[in-house]
């Protein structure tokens, strides 16, 4: 028998908007109405601006921890208006605010979370978002199994679960990606490739050339975008999520973006990464790309940008005063949610706020009413 | 990392004392290797290990994938092929990938190879809530791996014990899980001998003396009940003993000091049932029984999942309630 090839394949890479503003009309036809661009040029913004505030809010004390999503808006945008609101379910991990918001999840519950309140993670009714995951890669695995859900149930309905390019070296991801592929499940793999696993560039997390070639492995259609670009992430998207909802299984889709901003606001990236690689990044700006394409549209001017701004930072202003209007919660959500129901020795502990038992039982306290503390100590 | 002109002239951290031990450690023995996340370029996102990339190069301080079960899965390999690995959990709450290879795998190779097959690693972890950090970041697991026949489960509260500690886990022939309390981390500097030295696995340290009623803890909270003592009324005489190892722990001088006091409290940030004040609660019943004068109490985290920081502090044992823990003990 001579050597032959069993398998070949290859990734495609596909951009629509170019750096410069410049729209490839024919991949972009049937993609987004102008419309629909301005609105999403919109969100984009505001989302923008409330991650700037963010920011602010936790260098005055104001907040704890938080993860700019800073650069990363045209993915979560463009992922997010494919996927239908109200009907597909959202697995986000944490740089994908816009999706969450476009779905419906307020965003005082996002600067909740990470103002340490947990109620920030309870998902209004209708909403089909789950909270904000701490633990990479762990997630996907949930996806796969809503998805396998709506299959089971033959509802028309798509999974899509958000993750970024060092989330592909947990075991859980690949478990997920076998998964959903065997289960031909519903559901939407989106990796969000913003090239930094807090300090570990991308070439260091893996030696594969591109993370869109993993699916290819769990015989999943799988392709390469620009990520800051929304139309081609749009298009994608819209596919992957097409292709699910008519019974074709999971997709893959790699995002091709940038971390603008430190890892979180624990971190700074000064230490490991160098500031020329930003710098570049800073050109591929995906909202600064949106308005060039707009004003080069003649739709969009340095008035309405003004406009727009403004309008940003009022909506912003109203989220955080709403966030910071919610009163601190009591000790009782400590104790209300580990389950259905308490049990004793749990409502014990939430209405005394005590672990220790002296004090607090009654056939203990008896006995020392009965004199057999006379050896006790008098210090109280 | 050598010493700076602060660390001479004001003490180490914990974070400049564990920092310290790996330095010698990598120069003083060729097999050792540190291994897990953001640990090089980065120094860890505590800055732990901060520069040893530098001057030990990247095949010795390695910044991996971000996948826990490999990290501690490979460790493995290494420790059984003769190296000396030093892998990094970049926090307590992400064990869970990594659970599997150290309970199943690391804390049973000795075991299961009759001898033949030894891992000799030491796994460190930031450990324990009160620093602001989101979820899964702030719990305390240590009763679980306790609960782990084949593991050494060590957690110091101080720089000086952490650096005697860490060159003794390097140096064990077992698998030792090295918790580190990040409230610790930065709260102050004490002397630390420049010069190697070890604290032996599985001694305790007491304290402070007394005759009236034992504290037992370890970690962070030993600061909340140096806390709680300073609130005590100056006659009750207390004896505090911060265990330092959690397994195997140091049962003769928890068992001695009882005898002596005839009263105990343990404190632990930990959820209470099935904790390790449960255990250290059964050890002084089966040997201390006769010489009881109080029900041994618990002051510890509740049973609930570990709440956001809003409410940290009010699910961690701070000073006031071990306080009056204590003397409803002393006056039961
Ligand atoms: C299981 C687990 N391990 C480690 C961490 C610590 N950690 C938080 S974010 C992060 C890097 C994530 O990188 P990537 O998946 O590329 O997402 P990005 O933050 O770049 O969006 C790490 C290591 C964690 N949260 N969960
Ligand atoms: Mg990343």
């Amino acid at each position: 028998m001579p050597i032959k090839t069993v398998y070949k394949a290859q990734v495609e890479y596909m951009q629509i908007l170019d750096e410069n503003g410049k729209l490839d009309e024919k991949l972009a036809k049937d993609t987004l109405t102008d419309e629909e661009v301005l609105s999403l040029y919109e969100q984009m913004t505001v989302c923008r601006q409330l991650d700037e505030v963010a920011f602010r809010l936790q260098r005055s004390g104001r907040m704890g921890t938080y993860p700019q999503n800073k650069g990363q808006e045209a993915a979560a945008a463009g992922m997010g208006f494919a996927a239908k609101k109200g009907v597909d379910w959202l697995v986000p991990c944490y740089r994908e605010n816009l999706a969450l918001n476009m779905h419906g999840l307020p965003y005082h519950y996002v600067l909740l979370h990470w103002m340490g309140d947990e109620r920030g993670n309870k998902i209004p009714e209708g909403v089909y978002v789950n909270p904000i995951a701490i633990p990479i890669g762990t997630q996907m695995l949930h996806a796969t199994g809503i998805a396998w859900a709506f299959k089971l149930r033959k509802e028309p309905r798509v999974a899509v679960t958000f993750f970024g390019d060092g989330a592909t070296s947990e075991g859980d991801f690949h478990e997920a990606m076998n998964f959903a592929s065997v289960m031909q499940a519903p559901v939407v793999f989106f990796c969000q490739n913003n090239q930094w696993a807090i300090s570990v560039p991308r070439e260091i997390q893996m030696n594969s050339e591109t993370v869109a070639q993993k699916a290819i492995a769990y015989g999943m259609p799988t392709i390469q975008v620009d990520g800051n670009d929304l139309f081609a992430v749009y298009k994608a998207a819209k596919e992957a999520v097409e292709r699910a909802r008519a019974g074709g299984g999971p997709s893959f889709i790699e995002a091709v973006t940038y971390r603008l901003g430190d890892h979180t606001t624990a971190d700074d990236a000064r230490r490991y990464r160098d500031p020329q690689e930003l710098e570049a990044w800073m050109g591929r700006d995906p909202i600064l790309r949106l308005r060039k394409y707009l004003t080069g549209k003649g739709v969009w001017d340095d008035a309405k940008q003004a406009k727009l701004e403004e309008r940003a930072k009022t909506i912003v202003q109203e989220i955080v005063k709403t966030a910071e209007g919610i009163e601190k919660p009591t000790t009782d959500d400590i104790f209300d949610f580990t389950y259905a129901t308490l049990p004793a020795e749990l409502e014990r502990q939430k209405s005394t706020m005590r672990t220790s038992s002296l004090g607090q039982d009654p056939a203990q306290a008896g006995l020392r009413d009965m004199g057999t503390a006379t050896h006790g100590h008098s210090a109280t | 990392m050598p010493r700076t002109e602060a660390m001479i002239e004001k003490g180490l951290t914990l974070v400049d004392a564990i920092n310290e031990a790996l330095y010698q450690e990598l120069e003083r023995d060729s097999r050792v290797v540190l291994l897990g996340e953001d640990v090089g370029a980065n120094g860890g996102v505590f800055r732990v290990t901060d520069g040893l990339q530098k001057v030990f190069g990247s095949d010795r301080v390695v910044d991996t994938p971000l996948a826990e079960s490999g990290i501690m899965g490979t460790a493995i390999g290494l420790a059984m092929a003769g190296m000396r690995p030093i892998p990094e959990i970049q926090f307590e709450g992400f064990l869970g990938p990594a659970y599997d290879q150290l309970v199943n795998h690391a804390a049973r190779y000795r075991t299961r190879s009759r001898g033949s097959v030894t891992i000799p690693m030491t796994v460190r972890v930031p450990v324990g809530g009160g620093i602001h950090a989101p979820e899964l970041h702030s719990d305390s697991p240590e009763a679980i791996y306790a609960h782990t026949p084949g593991l050494k489960v060590v957690m110091p509260s101080t720089p000086y014990d952490a650096k005697g500690l860490l060159l003794s886990a390097i140096r064990d022939p077992d698998p030792v899980i090295f918790f580190e309390p990040k409230r610790v981390y930065r709260s102050f500097r004490e002397r630390v001998p420049e010069e190697d030295y070890t604290i032996p696995i599985g001694q305790a340290k007491i304290l402070s003396e007394g005759t009236d009623l034992t504290v037992v803890t370890w970690g962070a909270t030993t600061f909340q009940c140096l806390d709680a003592l300073d609130k005590l009324p100056e006659d009750l005489s207390v004896e505090l003993i911060d265990l330092r190892t959690i397994a195997p722990y140091d049962r003769d001088t928890v068992i001695q000091s009882v005898q002596k006091t005839g009263r105990c409290v343990v404190v632990h940030e930990a959820p209470k049932t099935a904790g390790m004040g449960a255990e250290i609660a059964t050890l002084i019943q089966e040997h201390c029984f006769l010489y009881l004068k109080a029900p041994v109490q618990r002051v510890t985290g509740f049973d609930t999942v570990m709440p956001y920081y809003k409410l940290e502090l009010d699910y961690l044992p701070d000073g006031p309630r071990i306080a009056e823990a204590i003397q409803q003990t002393a006056a039961y």
